[in-house]
């Protein structure tokens, strides 16, 4: 091996050039391997916004379908329930909703379009159990003075008729209303609104 | 190495090539060359059309979903309106209606999955693409057959002529050849009765169909040319700088 | 195992942060031998300066081994290896899973690319002498490793679930019903049926994934470790450690790296650039890659008109398929010859007496009446041997030079007829049984195992070249 006078300027630029290009090249390689572990178009499909048909739903009554896999409840409230809702500000731990988790045109008192259809993801916050139902008024062993709404049985988490958490409970947020829009006065898809989000 | 070496490799290089002028013999039925542009949106989605019209009813194309279609151009909407008729949603797959038992009774066999057909079909003889066209079109009248149907291409097939109405009614021919001290009887397909379309109209159709069917077997081969031509870019700059590396290093070596 | 303590390690080339990767790399170095192995396997394994193009063969294997088990980890994350879920869950693959077409593809070349790249990787072994001694336990291993691809490569082959895949394994596995008395039963026991099913798919799918990868992992570990105790052999056949220099470094050797990784990375490129031609213009190869009747899923009622193995199986396919009831008599007044040859010309009075007698047992079964097995029997051991016989080149090969650059006409010519026939032979391993097929593949089958048994004897007498002292540019 020859001891002449190499030029290590030279090698050392074209080891960093083929280095770099070589680390593009490896990155870039990697760009399929990483995507192919994203949803595929058979996720994406059984994850399609579901269509639901409210005409059969009674007043005081909840109607359950399944979006990406979760439950999405409909609740059709009485104007009795609504008016439990207005006087439960102060018990619920974010009565204005001012957390995100429903999309701006639920961000109201009701949570909801149309006051009349409560639409939420049935999955408590907490720890992901789902809540069972309650919505009659009378006196709870979790609550003697219970207005009616839902019961996580896991770790007793409580949320009103418009899916507000009550204070002091193990679960931190407001139910998640998932995107939606009504087609007509009785039908509404769920996973689709019309900001397309 | 010497002359006898060179020799030596000359005759493996032609042993070689060999194997390639045997299989470019043809066996079998002689195809027609399926005059398609794989890269023909407006034709492919002429096809779709044809392939929902007729093909759909019995056979199925169960791996391919009615969305992937956006990559011949269309959109979600007209997917919708023009091509779905069961209600099905456009992220579904292509399912059959027909139930496969109901199917089999009827036709004798389970009409093939058609998602793969135009690879399955492919063979020394031609493309898949080429047994397809051919098939389609090589539909003759046979009053043995229980359809009253027979196929030049495949023989006693249970598939009914679909598209008779559109192509008219072939029959097989014979015809006489002669020549110096030899007479040939051939059989040829000659259109007895002319259908809704003139035989250069339907040649048309059924292209576009088999474009169609094309595109389905592979949706990804557009964009497997494509990013192949920059893959092969890339490692052809990365050659130079490899190339230049190693040269320098080994100017060390004698 | 008290010595002094070590070094610390000095890295450069990283500016400001020369002195942090410095203490890092000591710290690992005072607790694992990272600097040894640095050492003894890279910057100061001193590897022959004449390495040609036969040479890039090892290291490319070697990738194609990471890209099989890389794309093989993200193919499993959507294959369903049931029969009722395989054929489409490569569909799947190939059209909902994003970029998984790519994948699929990336794997599909990758097992036809192990072959091409490992034949070549044999034949310069073959060219070389790179079995002959002190190198017949890398020889070995490599063999090893070659029987554990063709495994591998053979149950890889039935996860899709195509018609080729189902009707090829049937008829592998049906041959093993040939031997005798066990023949059935070991059938049975390897598809766990009584015919190819979801029990046979789901433990290929065990042995594809996890077994054999395992196996070769350790293969190529030991085929490596062999290679640099003893140091690699060169186109000239020249044992560089002969002639030292004063610190005990091979004149004509260079260190590995940085000569032979800055040269190996050409080669990849290289290598990636043909690889990725065929990835995304011509995946199936006009069928060879990708088979076309594959596309159809597998039917256990309806046979395909042709079944052929994958190309790369295609010579011993040959092999299997010339032995044929006439064939024995030929095979027979074969293995007498032989056996008189060694009789005549073997110094070794054990084996004087012992040939004989082997051959004349072989025969009985061959051509022995009711003790003969049949023709089937003889073509599966055939078709083994034929692969087995690879094993014994270091101890066939007599002749006084390793390197094919010395050897005289003999060795050149029976190499040179031995690699036109293999490719004859998978030719023809390719096409449907004809009269005119199976004579030349019974041709081929002769010369290819005369290649093997009769190299004591055309080796040893073949006319050599004087061999340099030194290696040649």
């Amino acid at each position: 091996m020859s001891e002449q006078n190499t030029d290590q300027g030279k090698r050392q630029f074209l080891v960093a050039a083929t280095s770099v290009a070589g680390g593009v090249a490896a990155g870039a390689a990697a760009v399929p391997f990483v995507a192919s572990m994203l949803p595929s178009e058979r996720a994406k499909a059984a994850g399609a916004p579901v269509e639901v048909d409210l005409s059969t739903l009674a007043p005081g009554e909840r109607v359950t379908v399944e979006w990406q896999g979760k439950p999405v409840w409909i609740v059709r409230r009485t104007k009795e329930m609504l008016d439990t809702i207005r006087s439960n500000d102060g018990q619920v731990a974010d009565p204005k909703s001012q957390k995100k988790m429903q999309p701006a045109y639920a961000t109201n008192e009701m949570r909801a379009i149309k006051d009349e259809y409560l639409v939420v993801v049935g999955i408590c916050t907490h720890l992901g159990c789902s809540p069972v139902g309650k919505f009659a008024k009378q006196a709870e062993s979790f609550d003697p003075n219970w207005q009616g709404g839902f019961y996580c049985p896991c770790h007793g988490s409580l949320f009103d008729l418009a899916g507000r958490v009550y204070k002091n409970k193990p679960a931190p947020d407001n139910l998640v209303v998932p995107p939606h829009k009504y087609l007509s006065d009785t039908r509404i898809v769920i996973g689709e609104d019309t900001k397309g989000a | 190495m010497g002359k006898n070496m060179n020799k030596l490799k000359h005759l493996i290089a032609v042993l070689l090539l060999a194997p390639a002028l045997a299989l470019a013999a043809g066996t079998g039925v002689k195809l027609d060359h399926a005059p398609i542009d794989e890269n023909d949106q407006a034709s492919q989605q002429r096809g779709a059309r044809h392939f929902v019209n007729y093909c759909l009813n019995c056979h199925s194309a169960s791996y391919m979903r009615f969305n992937r279609l956006r990559d011949i151009g269309l959109t979600d909407q007209q997917i919708l309106d023009n091509l779905v008729f069961t209600g099905v949603k456009v992220g579904d797959l292509m399912k059959v209606a027909m139930d496969p038992k109901d199917a089999k009774n009827w036709f004798g066999v389970t009409p093939p999955e058609l998602s793969l057909i135009a690879r399955s079909r492919a063979s020394e003889a031609g493309s898949g693409a080429d047994w397809l066209y051919t098939y389609l079109r090589s539909f003759y009248r046979d009053a043995e057959r229980p359809t009253g149907w027979n196929n030049t291409v495949f023989p006693n097939v249970g598939m009914p002529h679909v598209m008779w109405e559109l192509q008219g009614e072939q029959v097989m021919a014979e015809r006489k050849v002669q020549g110096p001290g030899f007479e040939k009887t051939e059989h040829v397909l000659k259109l007895d009765k002319p259908g809704k379309l003139s035989p250069v109209e339907y040649d048309q159709m059924v292209a576009d169909l088999v474009n169609y069917l094309v595109f389905m077997a592979e949706p990804a081969r557009s964009s497997r040319t494509t990013i192949g031509m920059f893959v092969l870019l890339a490692l052809g700059l990365l050659f130079i700088l490899a190339y230049a590396l190693k040269k320098e290093y080994w100017k060390d070596v004698h | 195992m008290a010595s002094a303590p070590k070094e610390p390690v000095q890295f450069s080339g990283a500016g400001p942060l020369n002195a942090p990767i410095s203490g890092v790399l000591t710290w690992v170095d005072q607790r694992f031998p990272l600097m040894s192995l640095w050492r003894d396997h890279l910057s100061q394994y001193y590897a022959p300066k004449n390495f040609n193009f036969w040479y890039f063969f090892g290291g490319l294997a070697m990738l194609v081994l990471v890209i099989q088990i890389a794309t093989g980890i993200f193919l499993v994350m959507h294959y369903k290896p049931s029969a009722a879920e395989a054929f489409a869950s490569v569909e799947y693959i190939m059209r909902d899973v994003p970029a998984g077409w790519f994948i699929r593809y990336m794997h599909s070349t990758g097992a036809s690319a192990f072959f091409v790249v490992v034949y070549l990787h044999m034949f310069r072994g073959l060219m070389y002498g790179s079995y002959r001694q002190p190198r017949e336990l890398i020889w070995i291993f490599g063999m090893m490793i070659y029987l554990c691809l063709m495994a591998e490569a053979f149950f890889g082959y039935l996860l899709p679930w195509g018609q080729m895949s189902f009707w090829g394994a049937q008829v592998i596995i049906n041959l093993f019903d040939a031997l005798p008395i066990i023949g059935p039963d070991l059938s049975t026991w390897i598809r766990g049926d009584f015919v190819i099913s979801d029990a046979t798919l789901n433990r290929f799918f065990a042995f594809h994934v996890i077994a054999i990868p395992l196996v070769l992992l350790g293969l190529v570990a030991a085929h490596i470790m062999a290679l640099h105790e003893v140091g690699s052999n060169n186109p000239d056949g020249v044992e560089i450690k002969q002639h030292k220099d004063a610190k005990g470094i091979p004149l004509d050797g260079i260190p590995f790296h940085p000569y032979y990784t800055v040269k190996d990375l050409l080669g990849v490129v290289v290598f990636l650039f043909l690889f990725f031609m065929v990835v995304f213009f011509m995946p199936e190869m006009g069928g060879y890659f990708l088979e076309f009747n594959n596309f159809i899923p597998a039917d256990s009622l309806k046979t395909p008109p042709h079944i052929a193995p994958v190309w790369y199986f295609t010579p011993y396919y040959s092999i299997l398929r010339a032995i044929t009831e006439d064939f024995m008599l030929i095979l027979a007044i074969g293995v007498a010859a032989y056996s008189i040859l060694i009789w005549l010309t073997a110094r070794n009075q054990l084996v004087k007496l012992a040939a004989p007698a082997i051959g004349l047992v072989v025969i009985v079964l061959m051509k022995g009446g009711p003790l003969a097995l049949e023709a089937k029997v003889w073509g599966v051991a055939m078709m083994g041997a034929s692969t087995l016989i690879f094993f014994l080149l270091p101890w066939l090969d007599q002749s006084p030079v390793k390197s094919i650059r010395y050897k005289g006409p003999l060795f050149r010519t029976a190499l040179s007829i031995f690699v036109i026939v293999f490719l004859v032979l998978g030719y023809y391993g390719t096409q449907t049984v004809t009269p005119a097929g199976t004579l030349i593949s019974q041709i081929g089958t002769l010369i290819y195992f005369s290649f093997f048994l009769l190299m004591p004897w055309y080796s040893a007498m073949d006319k050599t070249k004087p061999v340099p002292d030194r290696v040649t540019m």
